[in-house]
């Protein structure tokens, strides 16, 4: 057995676990965060992303030990005193999701991305999501939010498809 | 998917990961960024008592020219290469290649070296070291050792480390002037392995070419330098023809086999296209340079 301490979302989890235990099984099981989501559960699909110490990173192929003493963000963490973080204001604005499934993943890679480049192109955007699949959207929804998003946190003026449609 | 049960180690020094090496004689894996081994251990095809953890060994994660080379410390990541502006001018291979290496997401843990010391001959950075002609630094518990890339990949899944040794460090031989290099992948979706990559490097002398590198990856049980198609190249002027000769060497030299990424007639075809594209892309920065 080996001792983890993690802050998730700020907050400090400490578990004896199996050196085997993967990251996602503990955010999800130890820490009780089931909004990282096992999806492929191969590395394919980026459904378990979340950053660690700010990094995007597939959490269904790193191992809880791995990570010991560090600082991990998943999609719970994003939403602050009921404020949408505004990568989840543009999925809700832009519709970018259908099923949902693939989301937290996406926008934890999304958040990210516009930490580093807050104005990036579509096609950054689209190399940046390269390892996120949604198998409902074909992207074009995403993409758009994600530029919602950096418009927003650039102090942009923003209007979604949601809103011009109303 | 669960792994089978291991022993973890994260040693907080390379003598102390050596030692732990060698007290489990080969039941023991080097963990870097893990994003190999750990489906290999998920799909229960790899089963280590013990993994031993590099991240808290000091000074494996350099990435700097030193002596007439450059330097990838074991632990530097994918994404590192991907960001370098050193990387980016100086050794277009490698960016070309450290870019389509999985996903973005993979390149953020996933390390050269371990790319490398991997052995699968389809991973990417394995071929384009033949073309650059790369050393790799071991450390075991008689030392320090050298050993050439085409002496290191030993076959598939398998290298010339020794169960004890580690490998600490890639040397990737600074280009002479005029020289340029490319890597180009056949993949059929973003993240997946090589269908067929091709890793090419020449330094021009003139128009002539003065030295040639080749790599083939997914083309053989390990990755492949098609030397007959280097050594054509070397005293030719690099035009068209020289090129698209120097492909057929490369196509004759490559054996892949048939799997769902396609027959192998068609993957030797594809050795023979994208050895073409990567020598002229090659040549083309060359010019530049």
């Amino acid at each position: 057995m080996a001792q983890v301490k993690v802050n998730i979302n700020g907050a400090p989890y400490q578990a004896e676990v199996e050196p085997r235990l993967l990251l996602v099984h503990f955010i999800r099981e130890v820490a009780g965060l089931t909004g990282t989501h096992v999806g492929c559960d191969s590395t394919s699909c980026g459904a378990c992303t979340v950053l660690v110490d700010g990094v995007p990173s597939k959490s269904c192929t790193l191992l809880a030990v791995q990570v010991d003493g560090g600082d991990l963000q998943t999609v719970e963490g994003l939403e602050r005193d009921g404020q949408l973080h505004p990568v989840q204001e543009g999925f809700w604005e832009e519709h970018g999701l259908q099923c949902g499934f693939c989301t937290p993943g996406m926008m934890m890679t999304a958040v990210a991305l516009l930490e580093r480049n807050s104005n990036p192109s579509d096609d950054e955007v689209r190399r940046a999501i390269s390892g996120n699949l949604c198998r409902c959207t074909g992207y074009v929804n995403i993409v758009k939010a994600i530029q919602y998003a950096g418009a927003k946190m650039r102090g942009e003026p923003v209007t979604g498809a949601a809103e011009s449609a109303a | 998917m669960i792994p089978s049960a291991f022993d973890y180690a994260a040693p907080q020094s390379l003598s102390e990961a050596i030692s732990l090496l060698q007290g489990n004689a080969g039941q023991a894996k080097v963990l870097a960024g893990g994003q190999s081994l750990i489906p290999l251990l998920k799909f229960r095809l790899a089963g280590p008592e013990l993994l031993v953890d590099l991240r808290k060994v000091p000074a494996l994660d350099h990435l700097e020219e030193r002596d007439g080379h450059l330097a990838i410390g074991a632990m530097v990541r994918e994404s590192a290469l991907e960001h370098s502006a050193l990387i980016a001018s100086r050794y277009p291979a490698l960016l070309d290649t450290s870019s389509v290496v999985a996903d973005p997401l993979v390149r953020n843990y996933a390390t050269v070296g371990g790319n490398v010391a991997h052995a699968d001959p389809a991973n990417d950075h394995p071929a384009t070291m033949l073309a650059l002609r790369a050393t790799a630094i071991a450390n075991g518990p008689n030392g320090q050792r050298t050993i050439s890339i085409d002496d290191f990949l030993v076959d598939t899944f398998e290298t010339a480390l020794a169960p004890d040794e580690v490998l600490m460090e890639l040397r990737v031989p600074r280009p002479a002037a005029h020289s340029g290099s490319a890597y180009v992948k056949l993949e059929r979706k973003v993240g997946d392995y090589a269908i067929i990559g091709v890793a090419a490097q020449v330094t021009l002398d003139g128009e002539v070419c003065a030295q040639a590198g080749l790599g083939l990856t997914n083309a053989a049980p390990r990755a492949l330098r098609p030397r007959e198609a280097e050594t054509f190249l070397v005293g030719k002027r690099l035009d068209e023809e020289s090129i698209r000769h120097a492909a057929e060497l490369a196509a004759s030299a490559a054996d892949p086999v048939s799997d769902l990424r396609g027959p192998a007639d068609y993957k030797r075809a594809m050795v023979r296209t994208l050895t073409t594209r990567a020598l002229r892309l090659a040549a083309q920065r060359a010019r530049q340079a």
